[in-house]
């Protein structure tokens, strides 16, 4: 996956919580066999109407937020479904990093396998960030060397991520490729182990 | 005297291959369950980077996600049918077992690990699906993963893990009768919220849990993630033991009397701590029903409908009102006067034999009523012979309901069965959110035995005095 240490960007808010991988991607989108081109599907069924024509009442279909690149979302953002389709849908669509007072734990963890950053801010900052973007034309810039996020207007804020995933996200490693360093331990640990 | 450990602790200690401080820790995988919808992109990376899988027999296919549950030898749909040609080629390939369409084994993913014995306590089970934490009813540490993690496992047979939290889920107490596992799991997640197990393994404990058979364990564990904990798991006892012994991958005769011992020992110590503990009174227990987007906007059947003015905070009356917009209904009505045009039985939560019986045993002799399609999906092939062979089938067709072929089906619409825009299920699978059963859909979760009776009513209606 493509390293990601700086990342500035256009913010869309969506103010929502409990959004779950069943909104961020639809199952009918979910019989391809291939990881690419999900971008087109992501929040189909609030993007799009019945035939499938843009739905004029939905944010992210305002010509304000094209190019976007930084979501912030509501909590428990990423619920439901463990479908990586979400993640993809969303790194293809162009978001890089999703900030939310708190996310799901399978979401969570598949964002970070596909280079995209998820960043828990408090309740507060993240209201501030949403009443921002709502203006439109609001930019943040997200630094994961030093775990922070900036504007231009003064907002400061810091957040943590388990130093094993920062690396990960700063380098784009393969992970099995890491995991594989470590073969010795897994073999000597197979010859051990009791499975019945 | 050694301090005593949860479940949890002892299966985490067993499985850990390697861990340093700071970091995650390798944990080893014990059975990784795969199905055509979350693998294919898994098998595709193996195969760009030439690598293998590095234990197919602790690797078990099916298909469920995608599969018709009518007319299943010709698959009409052709993305369906290249995703599970997909994952018969992929299996072949990388020499990993499968029951696909036509075996005698297909079924619902979190249906046949248990029914074939695959599942078993202390057992660390992975699967790219979120319901995965339906097997830690036998005591096994099992959640979902992402597609990523698939093939990690696949090619290593581990995962990196960060030793998860532990939260005790106390329900002590006795359910009352037509009160099911499924109600207990609504209700406590309504009580609680969706995402109170987020970060945690919950361990479910307690008088009512004890008293839960196989079935009712795996509904409560199989609901664990719609309360944001990844795994749920019920301490091994010999309600366990008994379902496992004699299935075909079940350990046989001495080495089953070691595994049983070794099962046992894993249970909870006494004295263990929990990083929290939640509890709930099963006595309390209604019958409920969902009547918004997620599964926390849960009722009991005797109440109403929630009105948004009765909540302080506006985030809270906006999701109110929201929900309720999408659901077509109105604040203060009887959950009993809303009527509803479709009946699902079935899913990972709810379609397995004790299920079905449920359901059919509050028929009577009436039928379906004429606005409501009604359709029950058995979990597993093995589920609809044991249901027929029990004359369940024939109890469900003469009553109105369609006798289908197993699947995921109508839990998350994906294989064609799907509720048409603004109308309403009464449905025993897990999620109720925006356009899972559909676009448009409205769904309302409740037991096997609440949907029955509402397929004959035509509206909800408590069991209890049906």
């Amino acid at each position: 996956m493509e390293p990601l240490k700086m990342h500035r960007g256009l913010v869309y808010p969506l103010n929502r919580s409990n959004v779950d991988t069943d909104q961020i991607i639809p199952k009918q989108f979910l019989k391809r066999i291939s990881r690419q081109g999900f971008g087109q599907y992501l929040f189909y069924n609030w993007r799009f109407d019945e035939k499938d024509r843009p739905r004029e009442d939905f944010s992210l279909n305002d010509p304000k937020y094209k190019g976007t690149s930084i979501l912030v979302g509501g909590e428990n953002f990423g619920c439901g479904s463990s479908r990586e389709h979400a993640p993809w849908a969303l790194e293809d669509y162009g978001f890089r990093i999703i900030i939310a007072p708190s996310f799901a734990d399978i979401f969570y963890n598949n964002c970070t396998k596909n280079g995209i950053l998820p960043v828990v801010l408090t309740e507060d900052e993240v209201q501030k960030l949403m009443d921002n973007a709502e203006k439109g034309d609001y930019h943040l810039t997200v630094d994961l060397e030093n775990k922070v996020v900036t504007d231009n207007h003064g907002f400061k804020a810091t957040f943590d991520l388990a130093e094993y995933s920062r690396q990960m996200l700063l380098n784009g490693w393969d992970e099995i490729s890491v995991t594989l360093t470590y073969e010795d331990k897994i073999t000597a640990f197979e010859k051990e182990h009791i499975v019945y | 005297m050694t301090t005593p450990k949860t479940i949890v602790e002892k299966i985490w200690d067993k499985n850990v291959v390697y861990e340093e401080e700071g970091k995650p820790a390798i944990l080893y995988i014990d059975l990784h369950l795969v199905h055509e919808v979350t693998s294919p992109q898994a098998f595709e990376g193996l195969r760009l980077k030439g690598r293998t899988v590095r234990q197919p027999k602790r690797t078990f296919a099916t298909m469920d996600h995608n599969v018709p549950t009518v007319h299943t030898n010709v698959i009409k749909d052709e993305i369906s049918k290249l995703q599970m040609d997909t994952l018969r080629k992929n299996c072949e390939e990388f020499g990993v077992p499968l029951a696909g369409m036509g075996h005698e084994h297909q079924g619902i993913v979190h249906v046949i690990g248990p029914e074939l014995g695959l599942t078993q306590p202390g057992k660390t089970i992975v699967c790219g699906d979120s319901h995965t934490s339906t097997h830690g009813a036998f005591g096994a540490l099992a959640f979902g993963i992402g597609t990523s993690e698939v093939e990690h496992v696949l090619a290593t047979q581990t995962v990196w893990q960060q030793k998860p939290k532990t939260l005790n889920v106390q329900i002590d107490g006795t359910l009352g009768t037509g009160v099911t596992a499924k109600d207990l799991v609504l209700a406590l997640i309504a009580k609680y919220g969706v995402n109170f197990g987020t970060g945690y393994v919950l361990e479910y404990t307690g008088e009512a849990v004890r008293n839960l058979s196989m079935e009712g364990r795996m509904t409560i564990c199989n609901m664990s993630i719609e309360a944001g904990a990844r795994a749920g798991l019920v301490g091994p006892d010999e309600t366990t033991v008994n379902f496992i012994k004699g299935r075909l991958h079940a350990p046989k005769g001495e080495a089953f009397e070691q595994a049983k011992e070794m099962w046992l020992s894993l249970r909870s110590d006494e004295g263990a701590t929990y990083d929290k503990t939640v509890t709930l009174n099963a006595s309390e227990v209604e019958p409920q029903v969902t009547w918004g987007t997620n599964p926390a906007q849960c009722i009991s059947v005797n109440a109403q409908i929630p009105n948004p003015e009765s909540v302080t905070t506006e985030n809270d009356k906006n999701e109110i009102k929201h929900a309720l917009t999408y659901m077509g209904l109105e604040p203060d009505v009887k959950i009993t006067d809303v009527p509803i045009q479709h009946v699902f039985i079935g899913s990972c939560t709810n379609s397995r034999v004790e299920d079905l019986e449920q359901a059919a045993s509050v028929i009577h002799g009436r039928k379906v009523n004429k606005n409501v399609t009604a359709i029950v999906v058995p979990g597993s092939q093995t589920v609809k012979r044991q249901a027929e062979e029990k004359g369940l089938d024939k109890l469900f067709i003469d009553a109105g309901f369609e006798w289908r072929e197993p699947g995921c089906s109508m839990c998350l619409a994906m294989n064609g069965d799907a509720v048409p825009p603004h109308e309403r299920c009464a449905s025993t699978s897990n999620r109720n959110f925006e356009g899972r059963q559909g676009a448009d859909a409205r769904t309302h979760l409740v037991s096997p035995e609440m949907a029955a009776a509402a397929a004959i009513a035509g509206h909800f209606v408590d069991v209890r005095s049906f």
